[in-house]
């Protein structure tokens, strides 16, 4: 045997290429492998490569408060549960267990899903599914946390408003930004899916209150589950807002509304800070924080009552015998008429071939301003109307700021209408006749107002024509908060007092003296006002119809003190008949305002110790300024 | 038995494939772990490595036929020192496995024992009577084997006891079974398997099994990791992510992504093209193996690379199987690429004794 054969007997030729071929069939199945991965499917795990990557979860900021005056808190946040869907993860096989597990119907849940796969933005991007989630829903998403991993519970805070929808007209309320808001200026900020303030101070003072999100980064796999945290950025909370609104005064013209349909506004004629804005009826805002339900909507919108409407701002309505006054000081200011100026009322007039009645048939006989103005003699503002001509009637009217906004911070504020020949011309390519301008000389024919203006005009007037504008924020907080603020200058006339006092002294008269205002007397306190019952049609077509809601609308304003005014209010009473049964709504906002002083005072100085106090003295300097 | 042997006669194709193999590994290690609290293990991977070759130039140099007379000294040490583990060993991750050494890395014995173990064999069947393998010289080696490997399976370590079994199985095939013992051999396993099953594996253990046949539908993540290696695999493409570039690799998808996984993370970043590089260089390195085992000058050094060959592959095919998802998840690290000091040393030894071989194949 040569060596090399007895190396060859033993070197195993036959089993060591077994084993070759052994190891090139495991090498070539390990290769399969790897081919079917990285060539073949390459696709399905590249995507879930990207599966297993950064989740964006917002760490929602809570809003600012809105508080009163006081400081008192209108507006808060509450922590609840948000649960927020991971789109890229989102899968339609387990929609029925969300459904079930979450109180959503199976085919909202599907046409959300649907909706969301076409939207743009960052797959990573998480939209809210639900909000404010019960307890047993929280419970629910613990116990599926693995089943249901593309579903994220995280805390957010929620607004909440005050109960019954006090206030809820000028406070406002958020939700999601919707597709059209999304291409507005004031939200240009803002992405879908975030919460804005959709009306009211909560949208106008948005930004502000308006929290920054924080963040967090978090891995997650490819099925959706956290591994750890990669960066956390902390969310601000947003500042809070503190108003002018007084929330006793809120509170008392709230209730003092009732269940009457209309507004009340009280603001403090020295500043224009509005203390109480109250519009009826009103809508329960918490059922719109974090989207509205359907069912509460069309209850809300097809409402005929039209809760959504701010009727204090928004209601532009004919105001009735409240316009006199104006009307008033325009014939003491044109020189038309001097305070000797008298007209003898039998009940009703004939102007231009037409017959005007007085309200009351029986005639007022010879009466003064200040008589007239007491028993809101028509007749007697016909004459005045007749001999001032329209424009000279719109001169004033817009010099107490009406038919403009009168630039109070809350958006959608109505202008109303100050008819004028120019109006006229402009809007029905006519002429004015003379023959319109006795309706508009008591408040009719085609003027209208809202509540917010006859409360800031009438309370001009009262300061002796120094009308501020009205706002909702403290100007030392509107300074604070808004960039480039520069505070509006009060717009003023020169108005001497001698020439004003019949148009106050009547006021007073229409309260104290036995006028149409008498429900607004208050012990201590002086107390002006103005009635008005607007007509709403023509009094025939009124009667024939019986319907309530074409009933006059009763209008009040009212300033106290008479002398040196504090505060002016005024009542809009929709259908409510007569300006007289709105006086006494002004009265409690009043009695309210002053009561809350009283309490800081000693008590042999409080009000009702006091007399009834004089009839503003025909001698003593009047002065509208600041007391 | 001191005969000279030139450089010539080193074998450098083996040297050069397992050196490329390592440093792809380090890079890899280093890639893994930069953004990790660990970021510095490559550096000791790059040690144990340059140790490695010291300790394959050691082997390669004593003579093979004297170290398989020592095989009972080494036996009863390695027995010795796995009772050890189990007395001393800390507990880490649930299981015994390492002998701590004072001042050193702790020793993880059982990856020694494998080493012992290719020379036992040599040693069993190697000086075989009629040239074929009988009953009693197959029971006894039976017996051998089982104490290191209870020891093992104890700690408990089941992928390194089941990495002895390809040791033993090479060796009983090369020395010529008679047919028959085969047929009982096949029909023993296929009983043993349930027996295994019920009263030998830990749950642990099951469960990685289980989470294997279906990873995708496993609510509490048993087949997670094999889930994540996939992804990780798939999204390397074919020409990979790019050096330290794998999404799955940086971000930590992939768990052990520098020990067991550490092909999943070389084949994101380096894709299909890597992956081919990296088989070919291990391919080679079995095939030159086996070759070495083909040109032995006796049974013995036939013996002892075509365990080394067999070992190799089995943990290869395991570890790399479980990368691709063709294998269960095990704690099986890749011969040369995964961070770990023993079982880098351990590979290196291996291949020196394949080079003994080699440099004493015309010796008589």
């Amino acid at each position: 045997m040569t060596r090399f054969d007895n190396h060859r007997a033993h070197s195993r030729d036959v089993e060591t290429s077994v084993f070759q071929y052994f190891v090139a069939a495991i090498f070539l199945w390990l290769l399969t492998g790897f081919w079917q991965l990285q060539v073949q499917n390459t696709e399905i795990y590249e995507e879930r490569a990207e599966h297993n990557s950064v989740k964006a979860l917002p760490i929602p900021a809570p809003r600012g408060r809105i508080l009163d005056r006081e400081g008192r808190v209108l507006v808060d946040n509450a922590p609840t549960f948000r649960v927020m869907l991971s789109r890229d993860a989102a899968r339609f096989d387990s929609v029925p267990l969300i459904a079930e597990g979450l109180g959503i119907p199976n085919e909202q849940l599907e046409s959300r899903l649907r909706e969301l796969s076409g939207r743009g933005g960052p797959d990573y991007q998480q939209i809210i599914l639900k909000d404010n989630l019960p307890l047993s829903e929280v419970a629910f998403l613990e116990a599926h946390r693995e089943q249901l991993a593309e579903l994220e519970l995280i805390r957010s805070p929620r607004r909440r408003y005050p109960l019954n929808g006090m206030g809820a007209h000028v406070l406002g309320y958020v939700g999601e930004i919707s597709k059209s808001e999304l291409n507005l200026e004031e939200f240009v900020l803002h992405e879908s899916g975030s919460e804005i303030g959709k009306a009211g101070l909560e949208r106008r003072y948005n930004d502000f209150l308006d929290g920054k999100d924080g963040s967090r980064m978090v891995l997650v796999d490819s099925r959706s589950r956290r591994v750890r945290d990669l960066s956390r950025v902390e969310a601000v909370a947003g500042q809070s807002l503190r108003l002018t609104i007084d929330l006793d005064l809120q509170v008392v013209a709230d209730l003092a509304m009732g269940e009457r349909r209309g507004a009340v506004v009280a603001l403090d004629p020295r500043n224009g800070e509005i203390l109480a804005m109250t519009s009826k009826p009103e809508f329960d805002v918490n059922k719109f924080v974090g989207g509205v339900s359907a069912a509460d909507w069309q209850d809300v919108t097809r409402d005929p009552d039209k809760p959504m409407l701010n009727r204090a701002t928004q209601a532009q309505l004919a105001p009735g015998s409240i316009f006199k006054p104006f009307v008033a000081l325009a014939g003491l200011m044109e020189g038309v008429i001097d305070k000797d100026f008298k007209v003898f009322c039998s009940g009703g007039a004939s102007f231009y071939g037409r017959y005007f009645r007085c309200h009351r048939s029986a005639g007022h006989g010879w009466v003064n301003m200040e008589e007239a103005l007491r028993d809101s003699c028509d007749v007697y503002f016909y004459n005045l109307g007749k001999e001032l001509g329209i424009d000279r009637i719109a001169k004033y009217a817009e010099l107490a700021g009406f038919g403009h906004k009168t630039g109070i911070d809350l958006p959608g504020e109505a202008e109303g209408i100050v008819p004028s020949s120019h109006w006229k011309l402009r809007f029905f390519r006519d002429k004015w006749y003379a023959g319109e301008t006795i309706s508009v000389s008591i408040g009719q024919g085609a003027l209208t107002i809202t509540p917010l203006q006859a409360a800031h005009a009438i309370g001009g007037l009262a300061m002796g024509g120094i009308w501020h504008q009205p706002h909702l924020i403290p100007q030392d907080e509107a300074a604070r908060i808004l960039p480039n603020y520069v505070q509006p200058e009060p717009k003023r006339a020169n108005i001497e007092r001698s020439e004003i006092d019949p148009i106050i002294r009547g006021m007073w008269d229409v309260v104290n003296e036995g006028g149409t205002g008498g429900r607004a007397r208050l012990p201590g306190i002086s107390v002006c006002g103005k009635t008005g019952s607007a007509q709403r049609i023509s009094r025939s077509l009124a009667f024939e119809n019986n319907d309530p809601r074409l009933l006059d609308d009763g209008w009040f304003v009212a300033f106290a003190p008479c002398e040196a005014p504090e505060i002016a209010v005024s009542v809009l009473f929709e259908n409510g008949e007569h300006g007289s049964w709105a006086a006494p709504i002004a009265r409690d906002v009043i009695k309210a305002y002053f009561d809350k002083q009283d309490r800081l005072r000693p008590p042999d100085r409080r009000r009702d110790e006091l007399p009834v106090p004089a009839r503003p003295r025909q001698e003593t300097a009047f002065v509208g300024g600041r007391p | 038995m001191n005969e000279q042997f030139s450089w010539r006669d080193f074998d450098w194709t083996l040297l050069m494939a397992a050196v490329t193999i390592s440093a792809l590994g380090a890079l890899e290690v280093y890639s893994a772990t930069r953004s990790t609290p660990w970021q510095d293990v490559y550096l000791r991977q790059v040690l144990w490595v340059g140790i490695g070759l010291v300790l394959l130039w050691i082997s390669s140099t004593i003579d093979y036929h004297w170290l398989v007379r020592q095989v009972p000294t080494f036996y009863v040490l390695t027995v010795g020192g796995l009772i050890a583990v189990l007395m001393f060993g800390p507990v880490i991750n649930g299981s015994r496995r390492w002998l701590p050494l004072p001042g050193f890395a702790n020793l993880q014995v059982s990856e020694f024992a494998k080493i012992m173990l290719v020379l036992l064999v040599a040693r069993l069947f190697s000086d075989l009577p009629k040239g074929q393998l009988d009953f009693p010289t197959l029971a006894k080696a039976g017996l051998i084997f089982l104490v290191p490997l209870v020891l093992v399976v104890q700690q408990p370590d089941l992928s390194t006891s089941l990495s002895f079994l390809p040791i033993l199985g090479v060796g009983v095939f090369l020395a010529g079974l008679p047919k028959k013992y085969i047929a009982v051999g096949l029909l023993g396993g296929a009983l043993a398997l349930p027996l295994a099953w019920t009263f030998f594996l830990d749950d642990y253990q099951k469960d990685r099994v289980t989470g294997f046949m279906n990873p995708e539908d496993d609510p509490r993540g048993k087949g997670y990791q094999a889930m994540q290696s996939k992804i990780a695999v798939g999204s390397g493409g074919i020409w990979g992510q790019g050096f330290a570039s794998g999404t799955q690799t940086q971000l930590r998808f992939i768990p052990e992504a520098h020990t067991d996984f550490v092909f999943a993370s070389y084949a994101e970043e380096s894709g299909f093209v890597g992956v081919l590089i990296v088989l070919a260089l291990y391919f080679g390195l079995l095939m030159r193996i086996v070759n070495n085992a083909q040109t032995a000058a006796d049974p013995a050094g036939m013996q002892i690379c075509m365990a080394v060959a067999a070992l190799l592959l089995f943990q290869i095919t395991v570890n790399i199987g479980m990368v691709v998802g063709k294998m269960p998840v095990t704690g099986m690290p890749l011969p040369l690429m995964s961070y770990g000091g023993s079982s880098t040393l351990t590979a290196f030894i291996l291949l020196g004794l394949v080079n003994n071989v080699r440099i004493r194949r015309f010796t008589n």
